[in-house]
């Protein structure tokens, strides 16, 4: 087949910016066969495979986009989801450009191969065309509890089922999906998406019950006791951060969290046709650089502000969010304040009427290697605002920690695994995804849910024996 | 789905609902709450559990009919479904062993309460409660506290029964009088609960009282609930509802609870129509 020697990726069909910044639609439109398989055609089938080596799950990539140049899409996705349960979400939202993408020799010289819009291709070309066949595997009579309906918890349980458990999963809100549903905005994961990936782990057998709090509507231990043998805990990072500066809880402050729950998971973008409401006033500041700063900064322009900026302490370089994100986000007109650390919120009447920066520079780098800002005197300066919201990181929720005896934790609350199988302290007890690490990616989470998965069945088959 | 066992008018606009739950009436403890979403795309509005009955796995709501959830609320019948009912939420209340204890309701507040006192009871603890609502109509659960409080007080805003004031006239009146109460746990509108305080603090009679901001997941994920106690902000959906009452700031969260007023008055519209 004809190499394809561009040194740019063939380019993505997206909403014009002035006009997707007033509506909740998908962004990236995706590509057609002919730009897949015009895109699949820039990969160089690397013997070494480098691209491979920064996937955090072993997607064999070479081989699904030769199968792409070839215009055999369903082949392509066969070799995808052995390694990756759910590539439609992943194709949207992993740090490719740290990841396989980041590893690409196609990158040293011009842009790599895209991957990720490729594994988006495959993975929506299939759900548009293939018939579902799935086909529930023979049982093999023990039970496993998962709690929480995240990538973790999903891709855990997904696993599980195929081996022939009967698996439960129990999750807190009322919807299953974890951050992909309440926290990803509908621009950028859209939730039919997410529902019908959820979907196919219930075709498969997956029992998920909404509305169940772990810790409070029932413990591990109980959990154990009514005949689970083994429990896998993915109930994320989800307890959000403030600052602890003066006017936090002024009217018109929120965290990240709440921003994203009331407009994707109680739908506020739709208010007053839904209930929940949401404020988003005409200037907004979102204090924090990461996805899910960008997430509620894009979100607040869409709510119809007239300014929306990003307030972040460090510099360009070290900006967290994943690249197409911020590049998104300029597009769209959210004005980044960077070297700008808040260190208060002004208030009139309890409603917020500023945010008051301190300007830094960056000093030496620290022991990590990035560079540590540092205040400059007397530099300080109030942006009006009448929104802030707050997006510095979230840690794990204490609940499970507090009502579950003999599971060891981190001082910052994170529980302790073994990394290799993602064992716990407390036997049959496993855990993975963000409440192991603290906020990180959908693919370490899932990935996390698989390994787990494994070692989950070899405790219980061993267990028998 | 979670069934509508029966429901009850208690007045013009407060109703009692069971409801079955199996996994929230294993578990729960008086000053826990749960969250209901009354359809698809409904609101979560936070209710406490007024009662429950682990054998026939029901729990019971008593809820004020004030705004659009509610209302929607009211529309369904025994019967009837709900679409979702989560919990137990929130910290069990911290009751303690003691001589006397005296609770104070301001209007659907008699709710919460009940299952308190209750305990308290059961615990061993002579209980009275002073039951305040704006008129007759609207003092509730009168007869479910005089089945185990020694006194049952009543204060309308009108006289309409009872004595003609407030609640913390007759607390003020009885302590006044020379009765010693080891703790008070006050449960109504934040106006009612500040002003209950003001009058424990100066006397150091410890007050529990119940906070309900505006919550969303209920679960500690949004912060939006958070409420300043002490100093320290605390999320009242897990490290609550129930605070030291004297260590809670009142004004601020009296404004916390404002931060939707013209939303929910847009909302309270659109049904109307
Ligand atoms: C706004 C936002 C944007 C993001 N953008 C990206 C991105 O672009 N790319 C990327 O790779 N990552 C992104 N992330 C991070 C990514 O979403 C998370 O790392 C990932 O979802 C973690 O998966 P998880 O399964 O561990 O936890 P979660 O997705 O957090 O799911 C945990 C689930 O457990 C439930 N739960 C918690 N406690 C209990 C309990 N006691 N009982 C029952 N259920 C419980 C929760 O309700 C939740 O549904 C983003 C995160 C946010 C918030
Ligand atoms: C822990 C807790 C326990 C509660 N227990 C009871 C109870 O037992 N009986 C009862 O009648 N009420 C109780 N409430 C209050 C009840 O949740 C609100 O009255 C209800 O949400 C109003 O919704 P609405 O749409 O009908 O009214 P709206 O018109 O939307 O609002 C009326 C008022 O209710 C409050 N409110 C609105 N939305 C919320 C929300 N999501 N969370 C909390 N408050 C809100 C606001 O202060 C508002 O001014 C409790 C609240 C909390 C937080
Ligand atoms: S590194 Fe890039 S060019 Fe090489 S195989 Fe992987 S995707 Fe293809
Ligand atoms: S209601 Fe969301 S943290 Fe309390």
């Amino acid at each position: 087949m004809e190499k394809n020697m561009s040194m740019t990726k063939v380019a993505m069909p997206e909403q014009e910016p002035d006009v997707r910044n007033k509506n909740f639609s998908e962004v990236a439109l995706g590509y057609t066969k002919e730009m897949a398989m015009e895109e699949a055609a820039r990969c160089l089938n690397c013997k070494h495979k480098p691209c491979m080596t920064g996937c955090p799950v072993n997607v064999p990539i070479p081989g699904f986009i030769e199968k792409v140049a070839a215009g055999d899409f369903e082949a392509a996705y066969e070799i995808i989801t052995s390694e990756n349960a759910l590539p439609a979400i992943c194709g949207r939202v992993c740090p490719q450009e740290n990841q396989c993408e980041g590893k690409c020799v196609r990158g040293i010289k011009g842009e790599p191969v895209a991957i990720g819009r490729l594994e988006r291709f495959v993975a929506d070309y299939h759900m548009a065309n293939a018939v579902s066949s799935e086909v529930q595997p023979q049982k093999n009579g023990k039970r496993v509890a998962v709690v929480g309906s995240g990538p973790a918890g999903i891709t855990c349980a997904g696993e599980l089922v195929k081996k022939g458990y009967e698996v439960t999963v129990f999750e807190a809100l009322h919807k299953a999906g974890g951050v992909l549903s309440y926290g990803i905005p509908e621009f950028r994961l859209p939730k039919d998406l997410v529902a019908r990936e959820i979907e196919t782990v219930e075709k498969l057998g997956v029992d998920i019950q909404t509305n169940v709090i772990v810790g409070r509507s029932v413990t591990i231990d109980e959990l154990i006791e009514q005949g689970y043998n083994a429990v896998f805990v993915g109930s994320g990072a989800g307890l959000p951060r403030f600052l602890n500066i003066p006017g936090e809880n002024l009217l018109g402050v929120y965290s990240a969290n709440e921003f994203l729950t009331r407009v994707n998971l109680m739908k506020a973008y739709k208010f007053p046709e839904t209930p929940t409401p949401v404020k988003v006033g005409k200037k907004v500041a979102v204090v924090g650089a990461g996805n899910v700063a960008m997430d509620a900064a894009r979100t607040a322009k869409r709510l119809g502000a007239e300014e929306v900026y990003i307030v972040y302490r460090r510099s360009e370089e070290e900006l967290p969010a994943r690249a197409e994100e911020v590049h998104h986000a300029k597009e769209e007109g959210i004005i980044f304040k960077l070297l700008n650390n808040p260190c208060e919120i002004h208030g009139e009447d309890g409603w917020v009427k500023g945010i008051e920066v301190v300007k830094q520079e960056l000093g030496e780098p620290d022991a990590s290697g990035r560079r540590s800002p540092k205040p400059i005197e007397g530099s300080n300066y109030v942006i009006d605002v009448d929104t802030v919201v707050i997006a510095i990181g979230q840690s794990p929720n204490p609940l499970i920690r507090q009502t579950t005896p003999g599971l060891d934790t981190q001082k910052w609350g994170g529980i302790i695994v073994d990394e290799d199988t993602m064992k716990t302290s407390k036997e049959g007890v496993y855990a993975g995804g963000d409440t192991v690490t603290g906020a990180a990616t959908v693919i370490l989470a899932m990935g996390a849910g698989k390994k787990a998965a494994k070692a989950i069945d070899e405790y219980l088959q061993g267990k028998t024996e | 789905m979670y069934k509508i066992v029966s429901k009850e008018i208690l007045n013009s606009a407060v109703e009692l609902m069971v409801i079955e739950a199996p996994f929230v009436a294993n578990k729960c403890e008086a000053g826990q709450f749960v969250i209901v979403r009354v359809d698809e795309d409904g609101e979560r509005v936070p209710l406490t559990i007024a009662d429950y009955d682990r054998e026939k796995k029901t729990v019971t709501i008593i809820y004020q009919v004030i705004g659009y959830s509610t209302g929607l609320l009211s529309k369904k019948q025994a019967g009837d479904y709900v679409q979702d009912f989560v919990g137990p939420l929130g910290q069990p209340a911290p009751l303690h062993k003691c001589d006397h204890v005296i609770g104070v309701a301001g209007g659907v507040g008699a709710a919460p309460l009940y299952p308190q006192l209750r305990k308290l009871h059961e615990m061993g603890v002579k209980v009275d409660v002073i039951i305040g609502g704006r008129s007759e109509e609207f003092v509730i659960l009168k007869e479910k506290f005089e089945a185990f409080c020694d006194h049952v007080y009543v204060t309308t805003d009108d006289g309409s029964a009872g004595i003609k004031g407030f609640v913390t006239t007759v607390l003020q009146d009885l302590i006044d009088k020379g009765e010693k109460f080891d703790e008070v746990i006050a449960i109504g509108p934040l106006i009612m609960m500040k002003n209950v305080v003001k009058v424990t603090k100066p006397l150091e009679i410890p007050t529990a009282v119940s906070l309900n901001p505006i919550m969303i997941d209920g679960t500690g994920m949004c912060g939006g609930c958070r409420v300043t106690v002490g100093g320290q902000t605390r999320f009242a959906c897990v490290d609550g509802p129930d605070f030291d009452g004297f260590l809670v700031d009142f004004d601020e969260c009296m404004k916390r609870q404002g931060m939707f007023r013209e939303e929910e008055h847009e909302c309270k519209l659109r049904a109307a129509q």
